[in-house]
């Protein structure tokens, strides 16, 4: 099954806007937040207008209604990723709140002064600073796997980094290179050395078939905006005998079983992690997001990703050969559809600025991974990143624009 | 709305050579960085206060056309003047970059006075290049980070020769 680009296209109501120049917008920006089908703002919007009431406490009808549409909303993005038990799936506010619930409640009930933790240089601030949180707060010591000059993580050093470390956290897609990371070998090694192993998988469940099993993860945290769902609302699977093992991570209502006015005992699975009330529409529109993308079918979707990443790598090179550097593994199998690059010394920011005049919308900046910043030797690249609704076009706008930003700043 | 408010020429060549890139042996020169968390721009300010006056200043780090020219311009508008007079120019540079579009429409409106007559204050010359930025919301903070910084250094020379 090949995915029908111009059929998705028309899907998305925002590809449709009026631009200030009077283009077309060219939204290369998919790796920040992806734009969202029709079916999924339909979704939310009818939930608004037919059914809306405060889940898992009302006893009339429409309570239940939004009780339901938000529990099969879990169950749906259960299956989508290949996990268990529906209970095993908690709905977080993004995939940064996901990573601090297991830092905080799975850290600081198992983590100890000296306890080693395992990252990567390529993780993102999310996966990063709340382990470093823990190493100012409980003394932890950090790990690193360093990045190797070709694009790939180094893991010549696993075993001995790997030696007594309590916890391992990777991603599985680097939001940056768009490395696809061994994930599936770190977790291993990592469960081989008795690591809990948590995977960040917000560029990763997006694009790619996923299955937390196959992957080997014991947590798996992603986020809704960058999978054509809404935003604040975020995912975290883990395991059953692990979340049952955890302390709560926020309190209030919800997540309590009962309350005294000395202590509390935690509701069941997956509430005990969902304090407050949970944002709604916003599982609703997820499930939707969901069924979108099953409907295209995940294979057709890395598919297209592979093929229009390979279209762009071989495009660029073509047309600026030693004027730009792309960042990242150069093999479009081995990478998702994100592409940092250098272009003459331009600086990004303005590269941006430039290509906006032409409706093309890349990030510039820093992609909040500042050690792999570091690490690449350079303050910022300029980023574009692809998704189901763009295609060589897309490319062939940002190689024109690219021209204009040259013959600007020449 | 065109690029050209915001790439004005003297901008750009501002941009494509540099005045008063370097470094200063610290101390007894204060090094500040700065950094815009936004992009990861980073800007050095060595800065050489002698007597009240800023005797020397270099400029290092790296950044966008904006960020590095206006640290440029900033340099050239700042070096030889007292610290009072450097801090009016800093007050003056960050008020126009507080100003908004409809300025001209704010009549009455307290802090465009405010601006207006910090402005009027000290002539930006070249400076007022930059005027452009604010019609590009998300450039003021390049525009602004070595101001920023140099302030910082100023305080910091102040502290320093009083202690």
């Amino acid at each position: 099954m090949t995915l029908d680009v111009a059929r998705v296209q028309k899907d998305f109501p925002i590809l449709d806007r009026a631009m200030p120049g009077g283009g077309r917008l060219v939204y290369l920006d998919s790796a920040a937040s992806s734009q969202k089908p029709q079916s999924v703002l339909d979704a939310m919007t009818r939930y608004y207008e037919t059914t809306h009431a405060n889940v898992h406490r009302g006893v009339y009808g429409i309570a239940e209604e939004a009780t339901r549409l938000m529990e099969e909303a879990r169950d749906k993005v259960g299956r989508f990723i290949g996990a268990g038990p529906s209970h095993e799936v908690i709905f977080a506010k993004n995939g940064t709140e996901c990573l601090n619930l297991v830092a905080n409640a799975w850290g600081r009930a198992n983590l100890r002064s000296g306890d080693a933790v395992l990252l990567t240089e390529i993780e993102h601030h999310a996966n990063l600073v709340p382990w470093l949180m823990l190493r100012e707060q409980l003394g932890v010591e950090l790990r690193y796997i360093p990045l190797g000059d070709d694009g790939h993580l180094d893991l010549s050093e696993l075993d001995r980094l790997v030696d007594g470390v309590k916890l391992v956290a990777v991603t599985a897609m680097s939001n940056v290179l768009g490395t696809l990371t061994p994930v599936r070998l770190i977790a291993d090694t990592a469960h081989a050395a008795g690591a809990v192993v948590v995977v960040d998988g917000a560029q990763y469940a997006p694009h790619l078939p996923t299955n937390v099993g196959d992957l080997g993860a014991d947590f798996f945290a992603f986020t809704g905006h960058k999978l054509l769902g809404p935003t604040g609302i975020g995912v975290l699977w883990g395991k059953t005998e692990l979340l049952e093992a955890m302390p709560p991570f926020l309190g209030g209502g919800e997540m309590i079983r009962d309350v005294r006015l000395d202590g509390f005992t935690p509701n069941e699975l997956p509430w005990k992690f969902e304090a407050g009330t949970p944002p709604i529409a916003e599982t609703v529109g997820l499930g939707a997001a969901v069924d979108y993308l099953e409907a295209l079918g995940m294979d057709a979707v890395r598919a297209h990703e592979v093929e229009l990443t390979g279209y762009a790598l071989r495009t660029l090179a073509a047309r600026f050969g030693p004027d730009m550097t792309i960042y990242g593994p150069t093999e479009p199998a081995e990478r998702g559809g994100v592409i940092s690059f250098a272009y003459k010394d331009i600086h990004p920011h303005d590269i941006s600025q430039v290509l906006d005049q032409s409706g093309v919308c890349v990030r510039a900046g820093h992609h909040c991974a500042k050690p792999l910043m570091r690490r690449l030797g350079i303050g910022a690249t300029a980023r574009a990143s692809f998704y189901v609704y763009n295609d060589e076009s897309d490319v062939d706008a940002l190689a024109d624009a690219l021209d204009a930003t040259s013959a600007f700043f020449s | 709305m065109g690029l050209e408010d915001l790439y004005r020429e003297i901008i750009l060549d501002h941009y494509r050579s540099p005045r008063n890139r370097g470094e200063l042996e610290s101390p007894p020169a204060v090094r500040v960085e700065g950094y815009n968390p936004l992009c990861g721009d980073e800007i050095v300010v060595y800065l050489d206060v002698q007597d009240g006056v800023v005797a020397d200043l270099k400029i290092g780090g790296q950044g966008c056309s904006i960020s590095q020219s206006s640290a440029s311009m900033m340099a050239a508008a700042v070096k030889g003047k007292t610290v009072p007079e450097a801090r009016a120019v800093i007050r003056a540079f960050k008020a126009m970059m507080s100003i908004h579009e409809q300025r001209l429409d704010a009549d009455g409106d307290d802090a465009a006075e405010k601006a207006a007559a910090e402005m009027a204050e000290v002539k930006l010359g070249d400076l007022e290049a930059l005027q452009g930025v604010v019609r590009f919301p998300v450039r003021i903070k390049c525009a602004t980070l070595s101001w920023n910084t140099l302030q910082q250094g100023l305080d910091e020379a102040g502290a320093a020769q009083a202690g």
